[in-house]
């Protein structure tokens, strides 16, 4: 009991901040959730490529296909592999132990992960993809050292090498530091497109992580515009019955 | 029953034969005299009884939807937040009305520091505002586990484990709040118990206590003048004004005010940086993998950095034990304010430099305390906690002194606009 009290506190005294692994600012993600065409190339490209692994319990088809403007029997014709009712959520067949098994860690369900890490976090760990003999997938990723997952899109993407300088700090030490990225291998898209794709996929997982998204600004607008309308009423009314108060 | 007959065959007055509705309404509403020199600071009692109804309401929803059961709480939440009708509204109205709760509390306790409104005759309205204040706090933490996240398991499993600090019976304590040896699904459910059921009374009754002691002794003003020594021939007091309709359409104007600002956070910014719902909370909790950053939510970190602070074992006893011991004291100071202040005016506005020296320099190391409270401690910024910590609790114990020896100005007879 002790020991574990005294885990706890170390935890909370000693904090660190988990953003700045190995230093890297993050790309810009610069999604916009009003070009609904991107949402649409991104949730095709989420059933394509990651539904295999990663769930999104939450997430259910038939309220993608309302939100996006996509026709339900599209949808069920074209964006389902794991079901066939438009009304379940996006589930996986995938065990979560086998998935434990095969990557050495269960595939994390995706509904809620934009809301996690982050836009850019997630536009970023997709563009950081490089070559690493070391790892048993063969990639390493530069936001997020040593991740488990493959590189899912290599084929898209292509394959890059990273190029790391060495530099010293200040107390002597010697670190590496990211230089730059070159193509060992291209992919399929060019690095423009393959960059609006891990966009649009981007914006897809924000829209999953708050489908109210979509309406909300909307309605926020609507109602502050009805509140100053209302405040303009309740000020003359606090005017006109304080005009007898000396 | 022969007193129905003096009064009108109205339905009014057949309810007020039989409850006391007119006088209860005459006692606190229509005249129930307040100063008429209210300003700005003076909104947010008002306000802080509105935030208390959004909380109500909302929360009636959110349990019809939510699952106190740690398999399935995180779901319940992303199920209120995507498939309830109008759920994620529900939801984010009452997350930001949580921090909005504490902000025009912090708001109110500022107000009373600035016009003395702790000061006799209103010891009572004070302690029963700062009984309020602890059980908001329970309210608000015992909250904070429902949406079971890693910062819902993490913060609660990190304060609990602050009274296992207490010597002798620590553990033990720990445990008995807990139900279990960690954090578990059986806390989850006492906790929602706590904030459904017994906090929400305790602070129904409390209001309602706040509120008759505060009538009985009258409001003070930013002046802390008496408007009760002045009164007409009718024993009205001459600088007061009937609540309502007075204050009720001004303060109708503040809410509106205040409806603007909440909601622009509950459309535009619900997470509101990460400060209100905090982006680790949307991973569930998870007891084998501890978050690297485990900070409070906003409104107790100034306390949370009393309790860092505290790096020193001293006496024998371990520096963690005073960290505990000067985090509760931080809360507990607040209560004693009314006797440990001297001065014989109220308001700042008649009070000599002292006084306002000492307590801005309290007001801001209480923000800078806040601020480091969210902060991943570094050397200078721990130096820089205790030195606010040493600052907070000199406001408190010199406060006999420094009010005696500041030099006042006149208080005016009649309240000034």
């Amino acid at each position: 009991m002790r020991s574990l009290l005294a885990t706890i506190l170390l935890a909370a005294f000693t904090q660190f901040a988990v953003a700045s692994e190995g230093g890297l600012k993050l790309q810009n993600a610069n999604v916009n959730l009003s070009d609904q065409a991107s949402l649409q190339r991104g949730a095709k490209m989420f059933v394509n490529y990651c539904v295999s692994c990663h769930s999104a319990q939450y997430m259910r088809y038939n309220r993608v296909a309302a939100d996006l403007g996509i026709p339900e029997d599209v949808m069920k014709a074209n964006l389902m592999f794991t079901t066939d009712k438009v009304g379940e959520p996006m589930l996986i067949a995938m065990r979560p132990d086998d998935g434990q098994a095969w990557f050495g860690v269960t595939p994390p369900d995706l509904s809620v992960v934009a809301r996690s890490r982050g836009a850019d976090w997630l536009y970023s760990y997709l563009n950081g993809f490089y070559l690493d003999p070391k790892r048993v997938s063969g990639v390493n990723n530069l936001y997020f050292p040593n991740a488990a997952m493959p590189h899912v899109l290599w084929e898209l993407q292509g394959l890059k090498r990273a190029v790391f300088e060495s530099e010293k700090t200040h107390d002597g030490a010697t670190v590496e530091v990211f230089e730059k990225f070159e193509t060992v291998r291209p992919g399929t898209l060019s690095e423009v497109d393959y960059q609006r794709a891990t966009r649009d996929l981007v914006s897809f997982l924000v829209y999953v992580g708050e489908p109210a998204k979509l309406v909300r600004y909307a309605l926020g607008i609507k109602v502050i515009g009805f509140l100053f309308i209302f405040f303009l009423a309740a000020y003359a009314l606090k005017k006109e019955y304080w005009k007898d108060v000396h | 029953m022969s007193t129905n007959t003096d009064k009108p065959a109205t339905l009014l007055g057949w309810v007020d034969a039989r409850f006391p509705l007119m006088s209860l309404w005459n006692d606190h509403l229509a005249k129930y005299y307040a100063p008429k020199n209210f300003n700005f600071w003076y909104y947010f009692g008002a306000l802080s009884l509105v935030v208390f109804v959004i909380q109500v309401l909302t929360g009636i929803f959110l349990v019809m939807n939510y699952k106190p059961d740690a398999a399935s709480a995180f779901g319940s939440v992303e199920y209120i937040m995507r498939d309830v009708e109008w759920g994620w509204l529900i939801r984010y109205l009452h997350s930001t009305g949580a921090s909005a709760f504490f902000i025009v509390i912090y708001l109110h306790m500022t107000r009373a520091l600035l016009y003395g409104s702790y000061k006799q005759p209103r010891e009572l309205v004070w302690i029963l505002g700062m009984c309020l204040y602890l059980a908001l706090m329970a309210e608000a933490f015992m909250g904070y586990l429902l949406p079971w996240g890693q910062m819902s398991f993490w913060g609660a499993q990190v304060i609990i484990s602050l009274f296992g600090a207490i010597p002798v019976i620590g553990g033990t304590l720990a445990e008995w709040i807990r139900g279990d040896y960690v954090v578990s699904d059986i806390t989850l459910n006492r906790f929602f118990s706590l904030h459904v059921i017994a906090l929400p009374f305790a602070i129904a009754g409390l209001v309602f206590l706040h509120i008759i002691a505060l009538h009985e002794v009258g409001s003070n003003n930013p002046d802390g003048v008496d408007i009760k020594k002045k009164k007409d021939e009718n024993g009205k007091p001459l600088d007061g004004i009937a609540f309502h309709p007075y204050y009720t359409v001004k303060d109708l104007v503040g809410l509106t005010v205040f409806l603007m600002l909440f909601s622009a956070v509950v459309f535009f910014g619900p997470e509101m940086g990460g400060y209100f719902l905090e982006a680790n909370n949307f991973i569930p909790a998870n007891p084998m993998s501890t978050p690297q950053h485990i900070a409070p939510v906003w409104y107790f970190t100034p306390y949370y950095s009393i309790l860092r602070a505290n790096t020193i074992n001293f006496l024998w006893i371990d520096a963690k034990v005073w960290g505990v011991v000067f985090m509760g004291l931080g809360v507990l100071s607040f209560f004693f304010l009314p006797w440990l202040d001297r001065s014989p005016v109220r308001s700042i506005r008649y009070r000599g430099g002292l006084y306002k020296t000492a307590l801005t320099v309290f007001i801001i190391c209480f923000l800078i305390l806040g601020y480091l409270g969210v902060q991943p401690p570094t050397e200078t910024k721990t130096l820089v906690a205790q030195v606010c910590t040493v600052i907070y609790f000199l406001f408190f114990l010199l406060m006999p002194i420094y009010t005696k020896l500041d030099k006042t100005k006149p208080v005016p007879e009649r309240v000034t606009m």
